[in-house]
């Protein structure tokens, strides 16, 4: 508009002829071309049709009928999907508070140290590069029984018997959760960094000569201005865990969510329901499921920290 | 004001008191333990089989045989090819379209300009999960299955990047962009010559990005693919073990060679990585 105009008067000679406002539009279009096809048919296309294979039979041998609601019925009623429900949660509501607890702890004393600063945050990073199909196995091998699992000769060092880890049904899901806590820290850390950095000195100052403790200037000071950095790693990490799959498939390929399903995540359920037993529709409606819990989820933290 | 912490906008510290060296302390021995897994890996993919047990983080005896017959055997080598070719085509398809559609948004003034970029927005409560089963059904269908086009085609843009470019390009002048048109360039050097140059950091943090998320994919990989020879690395590791008994140095040294890349980038590009990993965050 004004830009336009401007540049109309600046110009001059060949390119207020040619009407500028109609040429913008065709090359903005012309590049838009190529994306707006992409999106229309790898994004939308696929995303309504998530919604219509929910209402099918599909499998891979036979073409899609329409069954009403009957994939979300079955579903409900499914004992499998709620245990699969349960363990989708425990993963958020434990990983989610330890990993940002320990993130913020780390990058809150880390943003005061000088010495070796840059080297000792390289550490933390470090994990959040590393692919979740290779360090699975490397957890793993930490929680195998002596002698070759690390943990459980430390363990037996100090005399702590043995831990069965993944072979257990109570012990495996904290197993699983550990190597994605421990790959997300690094992220959560530099975020919070970044967070802490953007709190202007002042405010520091002025408190200090207000006579504040460390404590409250952390919790006047610190924590209601770095509620932006908060928001957004909270909805990221929760995303994150809700939508686990990779740790947990790696970690027992020969039973992937096993023990007797103990770590099995939403994530899993429907690719196994896809890909093991080939029955699209069904897991069409887990997917719609997921999606669902990640819409409330996002929406639903996004105004409770908005209201605070 | 006077200090010059006050630039880097942290807590100025000048006296070292005792607290600090405990805390010094406690971080290091922390991050410490965060590599440890990492020391483990790499240690053990330099020992034989019978120091496995052994569990001296610096091997007694150190060997690349390991690494020797890992690549030696073909397999291997062909997921590391594979993994490499497709984070990199995604990646450059990401840097080019990504920042193409992000600076028409940011720079562009027609109709219909605020309806994409919600529309593209939007696609970021879609989860990935849920469009697998439709992307599965189109692959078959077009015989993408089991080729390099069926792993990268769902991943060639990002509303994610998308975003990122459009909030850089915003802060790019408009001057320069019309003093530009003024010396008759058209409008795609304009923005391939003038602008793309004014926002290589945030263009590095999204080649970061990209190229880090396609290189440890899993998912839509492990789904796509279905011969070996296809495989990209993450889903050749879990593959690894199944056909053969559990051999934990040869499994150390597959994990070290999908994992040393992204580590010495790091190492290289440290600053980058960190900026952009911040600017992201920020910013997205």
């Amino acid at each position: 508009m004004s830009v336009i105009a401007h540049q109309q008067v600046a110009a001059g000679g060949l390119w207020s002829r040619m009407s500028l406002g109609q040429k913008q539009r065709i090359w903005a279009w012309g590049f838009l071309a190529v994306p707006l096809l992409f999106y229309v048919v790898i994004r939308f296309w696929p995303t309504f049709q998530a919604f219509y294979l929910s209402v099918t039979d599909w499998t891979i041998t036979r073409p899609a009928a329409f069954v009403g609601l009957e994939n979300y019925k079955r579903l409900l009623a499914d004992a499998l999907f709620w245990q699969v429900f349960r363990n989708t949660f425990l993963y958020l509501i434990l990983g989610t508070p330890i990993s940002l607890l320990i993130s913020f702890t780390v990058a809150y004393y880390l943003d005061r140290v000088r010495f070796m600063h840059s080297f000792i945050r390289a550490l933390y990073f470090l994990p959040f590069l590393t692919t979740a199909a290779a360090m699975a196995w490397v957890w793993r091998w930490f929680y195998q029984p002596v002698p070759i699992g690390v943990i459980n000769d430390i363990l037996a060092s100090f005399g702590i018997p043995q831990q069965p880890f993944l072979r257990s049904t109570t012990q495996a899901l904290p197993a699983v959760l550990a190597p994605a806590v421990w790959a997300g820290l690094g992220f959560q850390i530099i975020i919070f960094l970044a967070g802490l950095r953007a709190i202007p000195v002042t405010y520091y100052e002025a408190a200090r000569i207000d006579g504040l403790s460390e404590g409250a200037i952390l919790r006047r000071i610190t924590i209601p201005l770095l509620k932006p950095t908060l928001v957004f790693l909270v909805v990221f990490s929760s995303i994150g865990f809700l939508r686990i799959f990779d740790q947990v498939y790696n970690i027992n390929t020969n039973d992937p969510g096993g023990p007797l399903n103990s770590t099995k995540p939403l994530v899993l359920m429907i690719y196994q329901t896809a890909f093991s037993s080939y029955e699209m529709g069904y897991a069409a409606a887990q997917t719609v499921v997921l999606f669902v819990i990640l819409l409330v989820i996002s929406l639903v933290q996004l105004r409770i920290m908005r209201d605070r | 004001m006077t200090s010059v912490a006050s630039s880097r906008g942290s807590l100025p510290m000048s006296r070292i008191r005792p607290g600090r060296i405990v805390s010094w302390t406690l971080l290091f021995i922390g991050g410490i333990i965060m590599v440890t897994p990492l020391l483990f890996m790499l240690s053990t993919s330099l020992k034989d089989a019978s120091q496995v047990y052994d569990l001296r983080v610096i091997p007694a005896a150190p060997t690349l045989d390991n690494y020797i017959e890992i690549l030696g055997d073909g397999r291997f080598t062909r997921w590391l090819i594979n993994s490499t070719i497709v984070a990199v085509i995604v990646t450059l398809s990401n840097v080019f379209f990504d920042s193409l559609v992000g600076y028409t948004l940011a720079k562009f003034r027609f109709r219909g300009r605020y309806i994409v970029f919600i529309a593209i927005l939007s696609t970021l409560m879609i989860p990935t999960e849920m469009l697998v089963l439709p992307w599965y059904l189109m692959a078959s269908r077009f015989g993408w299955l089991d080729s390099y086009w069926g792993i990268m085609f769902p991943g060639m843009m990002t509303a994610f990047g998308t975003f990122l470019m459009k909030q850089f390009f915003e802060s790019v002048p408009d001057d320069f962009l019309e003093a530009a048109r003024i010396d008759g360039l058209n409008e795609f050097t304009i923005w391939w010559k003038i602008a793309m140059p004014l926002v290589t950091p945030a263009l590095s943090a999204l080649a970061i990005f990209t190229f880090l998320g396609n290189w440890t994919a899993f998912f839509w990989p492990l789904i796509v693919t279905t011969s070996a020879e296809l495989y990209t690395l993450p889903v050749g590791l879990s593959s690894f073990a199944v056909e053969q008994s559990i051999q934990w140095e040869k499994i150390m040294t597959g994990a070290s060679i999908a994992t040393l890349p992204t580590l010495v980038i790091f190492l290289f590009l440290q600053r980058y990585i960190v900026r952009g990993v911040m600017l992201a965050g920020l910013k997205g």
